[in-house]
């Protein structure tokens, strides 16, 4: 059976890792290299690296990120952030990434999604999708609306039916960001990661909200999560991921843990 | 030395390297006459079934893969690798595959999330160089959306449950397959691969 997976993430600035991870005895807290194999160590199933780099020029770091990453880890990593176009996947994917993770350019061209989905396969196309609750005037309702630019510019088009043309384009996994919900620590948007899983046939990451473990387990369970992607409750050292995978599986939810 | 066949796309830095941990000399190469020179090759999984056929068949390499089936080398194919050894796919209905092996590879059921992507138990069902070591039920990683059918169930290693059967490592003399990503499998991807090279170094 196919277990649910953990998925930290890290967010890289001009190839450092920022929103400081706090390891005991780690000499270089941004190196994302040592950070990449200390998470594989713990057990994280695979690893996220979003590049936040503000400037065009300075994303050629990450493919060298890429590299150093590739070079020590022994699982799957994706990476965001800024892409594109299909030369820059093919030069991720070639420095040793093993799935890229689109957004802004998907949304502003849906073709993109099937170009790389038939040149380098579905696995390794990750469709991300930033949503918040908005209320539609027109309407008088509120519904989940898709955002882009690193949430700064509302899209107007419903994440639902979204997901599920990502899916018909070709994408191999949603990321689900809940806007409302990241950086609170107050929890997963449970309802709406429901929704989509149960709309698309896709494996589904969910982001936003994790601050404790009763978290996790809400998002996998009732929220129908193939994963769950978690940043500060273990960069802040709050949980091992070793102790969130013995706690997933002691109520019943596959992980992998080996026995 | 070992060759790993360069499809021109993907993610082939991550299996070099491994291979390369293990203290292995590995080329990557889309040469023809480099395959037929190494001691075994590493048919990689990038792409897609026709895409990646009408590339072996473009650089002859193809032949080359045969000749050294023929002369006793070993050769592994790994995700897509792996269903290229077999005689067609859903994937590309009118491509030929290298026919190495009996069998055709299909489409995984609709009843499925697809991909099959995430970590997965393999359970060997018999005892084989490549299994030495590796406990039943240990997990690996799968990344694919398509899957092969051998003729024979004797060519059967290893399965992994996903609604369906799927066949997760097959064998047939020198040949090996992959479904899952060995060098994204951890430690348990990494004892495969050790020994698959132990397999066939003298």
């Amino acid at each position: 059976m196919l277990v649910k997976r953990i998925i930290p993430c890290l967010d890289v600035k001009e190839g450092k890792v920022v929103k400081g991870v706090h390891f005991e005895n780690i000499k270089d807290v941004g190196d994302p290299v040592e950070l990449a194999r200390r998470y594989e160590e713990e057990g994280a199933d695979e690893l996220i690296f979003l590049d936040i780099t503000a400037s065009y020029e300075q994303r050629e770091t990450m493919i060298q990120v890429a590299e150093k990453v590739a070079e020590v880890l022994t699982i799957p990593f994706t990476i965001g952030g800024g892409i594109g176009a299909a030369g820059q996947v093919a030069n991720l994917l070639k420095a040793g990434a093993d799935k890229i993770s689109i957004n802004t350019q998907a949304v502003l061209k849906p073709e993109l999604i099937t170009e790389l989905a038939e040149m380098f396969g579905s696995q390794c196309v990750v469709v991300a999708i930033d949503v918040k609750r908005t209320w539609d005037r027109i309407n008088r309702r509120s519904y989940w609306e898709v955002f882009i630019n690193g949430g700064r510019t509302p899209t107007g088009k419903d994440a639902l039916s979204w997901a599920q043309q990502v899916e018909k384009l070709g994408a191999g996994e949603i990321l689900l960001t809940s806007m409302d919900t990241d950086g609170t620590q107050a929890g997963y948007d449970i309802s709406l990661t429901r929704k989509v899983a149960e709309r698309v046939h896709l494996p589904i990451i969910a982001s936003g909200g994790a601050g404790k473990l009763e978290h996790l387990l809400a998002v996998l369970r009732e929220g129908k999560a193939d994963a769950a992607l978690v940043a500060s409750i273990f960069h802040y050292r709050y949980f091992s991921i070793g102790e969130a995978k013995a706690y997933l599986q002691k109520r019943g939810i596959p992980v992998r843990v080996e026995d | 030395m070992i060759a790993i066949v360069d499809y021109e796309i993907g993610n082939l830095y991550s299996i070099s390297k491994a291979l390369a941990r293990l203290g292995e000399e590995v080329v990557i190469t889309n040469q023809a006459q480099v395959i037929r020179e190494a001691e075994a090759v590493v048919l990689p999984g990038v792409g897609s079934f026709g895409k990646a056929m009408e590339n072996l068949e473009k650089k002859e390499i193809k032949e080359a893969i045969r000749e050294n089936q023929e002369d006793g080398k070993s050769l592994l194919g790994i995700c897509l690798g792996l269903q290229l050894l077999f005689e067609k796919s859903q994937e590309a209905p009118r491509k030929k595959g290298l026919s190495l092996l009996p069998g055709e590879v299909m489409k995984l059921p609709p009843t499925n999330k697809i991909p099959h992507i995430g970590w997965n138990r393999v359970y060997f069902k018999k005892d084989s160089p490549l299994t030495q070591d590796i406990p039943q039920g240990r997990f690996f990683y799968f990344a694919h959306s398509f899957y092969a059918l051998p003729e024979e169930s004797s060519m059967v290693v290893g399965i992994c449950n996903y609604n369906v059967v799927i066949p997760a490592l097959v064998n047939q003399d020198n040949i090996w397959g992959l479904q899952f990503h060995p060098e994204k499998s951890s430690v348990w991807g990494m004892k495969i691969l050790e020994n698959w090279v132990r397999s066939w170094k003298k």
